[in-house]
């Protein structure tokens, strides 16, 4: 379970997060929806050990990571996965090479086991063609595909995924919130993922949250959320011009 | 008792903003060092990316240190004889430039060139990795981004800076021969000749002092402007430039303090 406790950030004058609580569930598939431009990224950023908290604490399992350093904090990053915002992918190295370094720099299998894993998990995005390119030379659809596929070969127990689905074709939104749930129901991990998805979102989603001038306005389980009197909610759900939100 | 008046007070404010800012950044710079240090001399370490490094900074370098040897040995070659034979002592020729290139040249030459091929392209790929966030990439999946990018450029530069300048060297002697042997006619065995009586070890230690320190100074700023890259394509282009003037500046401040030292 992760706790997140009134966590505040500020980059200079312009305050981010200001006081985020949030509470996610072991297995729980939650979806962080908000402005752009409203944190999302930065908070988690934070989950994963990337920024420092100007105040406030996150908490795993028990376990205070905003104070954890160097070994401790890489022990609990090994149970981590992680799909960038911009996939993040290595450039240096071919499609298949990304999604295998994980497993040849973390673990002691053989290569030939994972090769075989890293094709499965290619081929489970539908690339199992692809393995032999750059990054650089495949479309942005298939990058994102290739960082899903490489945060999830190491079968983590909590996912982050910012934006996993953002530029991509319809289909390809629905074929790969289906990949996502698939594989929730096969490895049972934690999800936490940042999403414009709407209202697709609210099908794979158990939990969701939005985040609001530095604060998460309302969480609660999916259908709730989707049916919030709360005016934030509703105009952005709506995508409706006026009200609250300014768009900027 | 008159308030200073407030410009005043802004301008000291504005100098120890400064004089703050700078401390802080000499201390992350002298921080990067340390932290590489002390990854570099713990396992595990990453051969695979050490070699890559090595082709990178040593091997994709050859054309232009065999090319810009060459030159600098003819060049000397021609400048050294005329000089040279104003007072009719054309026949140190040879130590004349075997010297000026082992001791002096050679390190600081080749020092610069790598910089400005190599050094300047380990800032832009660092560079791109961070704004990309391939190093983030890296530190969430508890791989450590100094053993994986930072350390091995570094160890690269100690191998390939001494063995750059040893190319560069030979090169230029040989620069040297052609235009003082076989151009204006001294004898080969004076050219050789004579530069084994008076280059001695101490010399050649010298000049390896100088390619190794060079090795770490640029490979360090390098990656270091890199890994605390700015925001954007701009910041890449920055940092990049920043790099190499501080590379080529630190090279030659570095130069004269070590050939102060090592008499
Ligand atoms: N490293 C940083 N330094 C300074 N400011 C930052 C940094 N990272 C983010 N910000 C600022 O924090 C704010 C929130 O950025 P963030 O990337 O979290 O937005 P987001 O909610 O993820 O938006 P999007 O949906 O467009 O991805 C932005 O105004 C951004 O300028
Ligand atoms: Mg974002």
């Amino acid at each position: 379970m992760i706790l997140v406790e009134n966590l505040r950030k500020s980059f200079g004058e312009q305050q981010v997060l200001n006081g985020v609580n949030l509470e996610i569930g072991k297995g729980e598939i939650l979806v962080i929806i908000g402005q752009s431009g409203g944190g999302k990224s930065v908070l988690l950023k934070h989950l994963l050990g990337l920024l420092e908290a100007d105040d406030g604490r996150i908490v795993v399992d028990g376990v205070d990571v905003t104070s954890l350093r160097g070994r401790a904090l890489d022990d609990v990053r090994r149970r981590y996965g992680v799909v960038f915002q911009g996939g993040a992918l290595f450039d240096s190295m071919s499609v298949f090479d990304n999604v295998a370094f994980p497993l040849r720099e973390r673990t002691h299998l053989r290569e030939s086991e994972i090769s075989a894993r890293a094709k499965a998990k290619l081929e489970q995005v539908g690339l199992a063609t692809m393995g032999h390119k750059n990054p650089a030379e495949i479309s942005g659809g298939m990058r994102k595909r290739v960082a899903i596929a490489r945060a999830l070969i190491t079968e983590p127990e909590i996912v982050f995924f910012d934006e996993p689905t953002t530029g991509l074709d319809p289909v390809l939104v629905s074929a790969i919130h289906r990949l996502i749930l698939e594989l929730h129901s096969r490895f049972h991990f934690t999800a936490v993922m940042v999403s414009h998805e709407i209202p697709e979102i609210f099908q794979i989603a158990q939990k969701v949250a939005m985040l609001h001038d530095g604060r998460i306005v309302e969480s609660g389980p999916a259908d709730l959320i989707q049916a919030s009197e709360n005016p934030v909610i509703r105009q952005f759900i709506r995508g409706d011009p006026e009200g609250p939100l300014q768009a900027h | 008792m008159n308030a200073a008046p407030s410009w005043i007070l802004d301008l000291v404010a504005l100098v120890g903003r400064l004089a703050l800012n700078m401390a802080a950044a000499l201390g992350r710079f002298g921080l990067f060092l340390a932290q590489a240090v002390v990854f570099m001399l713990t396992p595990p370490f990453k051969g695979r990316q050490l070699l890559s490094r090595i082709h990178f900074i040593g091997f994709n370098s050859l054309v232009i240190i065999v090319l810009t040897g060459a030159f600098t040995g003819m060049v000397l070659g021609l400048q050294v004889f005329i000089t040279l034979s104003r007072f009719g002592s054309e026949a140190f020729l040879g130590p004349a430039v075997a010297l000026s290139l082992i001791r002096e040249l050679g390190p600081v030459l080749a020092a610069l060139m790598v910089t400005g091929r190599a050094g300047s392209a380990l800032t832009a790929e660092i560079g791109i990795m961070r704004i990309t966030e391939q190093i983030d990439a890296l530190t969430v999946m508890a791989l450590n981004p100094y053993r994986y990018l930072v350390v091995p450029s570094i160890v690269a530069g100690l191998i390939t800076f001494p063995l750059m300048t040893a190319i560069f060297d030979t090169v230029g002697i040989f620069g040297g021969y052609l235009v003082g042997v076989k151009l204006l006619g001294l004898s080969r065995g004076t050219y050789f000749g004579e530069m084994t009586t008076f280059v001695d070890l101490g010399d050649i230690a010298t000049g390896v002092w100088k390619s190794l320190s060079f090795g770490v100074l640029v490979t360090w700023v390098c990656a270091y402007k890199g890994f605390y890259v700015g925001h954007g394509a701009e910041g890449v282009a920055r940092a990049t430039t920043q790099a190499v003037v501080l590379s080529s500046v630190l090279i030659l401040v570095w130069d004269y303090f070590l050939g102060s030292v090592l008499q």
